[in-house]
């Protein structure tokens, strides 16, 4: 069983990884007492039978791991959900993608502690393929209330490169930096949106991520 | 941090980097980042490999996830790829042992055989891959 949430995030953000996903959306909010998370994505999909099998602990996509005859990672995640009184819903369409949500409230005595989110979107951000994601994140409780973006190929184009050890320290410390400072940079992802649409932003994509992009991933 | 202060910082490592003499073979790190590895703590490995590395002055080890190696009971597991030495899976890799790795192996060129669990041969883990 995972012992943080972010252990949660980052084995369905793998999900999405292992799906051939082009384009990653990931939401993390925390409002009030609870922890939202969303991660769609426009990977491979399932059919209805894959996705009642997806929520069977011995049971595992065939390819994704031969050796291995259990898929424990959405049945821990929906097991916890039941467990504290929180919710848990996985959407898919073959050939689509996939959409998983999960809420979970932070006062509940069976919900584990957040855990490191820099080091799960470090984790998340580095893992090798030509993909993109973004991930939003925002905070809104009694005392605090934040918002920041991250966007992969953004990253990688500030930094040259996501894969040696040199860029990953750096790229840690710009993580960290944004979660502990109140900087709201919701406006600048706006700004990236608009400006990809006009092909000012990664080469490869014409469009980077475009709000109809996002309606056909959720 | 913003985003510019990242692109400098980047410009400015790269000038220190082109100061030393740096070999081209480089040292790969595959970390297993499936569910069990997540569950073991493979988080902190990374985490600890890159304080590490950073610590050891080495910049340009790619360090990259892989899933489920299929030894799940040893989790967290790294394979180390090294230029001149076997390529080897480690197995308990704790952020204690990633200081051995990285002392031992990375710097000094001997494995830190208590925690070989894949390749090489066994009569190259006694002598130590020497």
């Amino acid at each position: 069983m995972h012992t943080t949430v972010c252990e949660f995030l980052l084995d369905i953000i793998q999900n999405s990884l292992e799906a051939d996903s082009s384009v990653i959306i990931v939401e993390v909010n925390q409002v009030g007492r609870n922890f939202e998370v969303t991660v769609g994505d426009d990977g491979c999909g399932m059919d209805e039978q894959q996705l009642k099998s997806a929520q069977d602990p011995f049971y595992s996509q065939a390819g994704k791991h031969d050796h291995r005859k259990a898929g424990l990672g959405i049945p821990f995640l929906m097991q916890t959900a039941e467990l504290t009184g929180g919710e848990c819903s996985v959407k898919s369409e073959k050939g689509k993608g996939t959409s998983v949500k999960f809420v979970l409230p932070l006062d509940h005595v069976d919900t584990p502690p957040i855990g490191d989110l820099p080091g799960t979107f470090l984790a998340s951000l580095s893992y090798p393929g030509d993909y993109e994601m973004v991930i939003r994140r925002h905070i809104e409780t009694e005392d605090r209330k934040d918002s920041y973006q991250l966007v992969r190929s953004q990253l990688k184009e500030a930094l040259g490169e996501i894969e040696t050890s040199g860029a990953l320290a750096m790229l840690r410390d710009y993580l960290i930096s944004q979660e502990e400072t109140a900087e709201t940079q919701m406006n600048d992802g706006d700004n990236y949106e608009k400006e990809a649409r006009h092909g000012k932003n990664d080469p490869r994509r014409t469009e980077g991520i475009t709000r109809t992009e996002e309606e056909r991933i959720k | 941090m913003t985003l510019e202060e990242l692109r400098a910082l980047r410009e400015q490592k790269k000038k220190e980097l082109s100061k030393r003499d740096v070999s081209d073979k480089q040292m790969q790190i595959v970390i297993g980042m499936g569910t069990c590895g997540i569950a073991a703590g493979a988080k902190d490995t990374l985490n600890t490999f890159l304080s590490e590395l950073d610590k050891a002055e080495i910049s340009d080890a790619v360090v990259t996830q892989t899933g489920c190696m299929g030894l799940c009971y040893v989790e967290p597991t790294a394979e180390v790829r090294v230029p001149g030495m076997p390529n080897v899976i480690y197995g308990n890799v704790t952020p204690e042992v990633v200081k051995n790795i990285i002392n031992e192996h990375l710097l000094n060129g001997k494995m830190v055989n208590e925690h070989v669990y894949d390749r090489p041969a066994a009569d190259i883990i006694d002598n130590g891959g020497e």
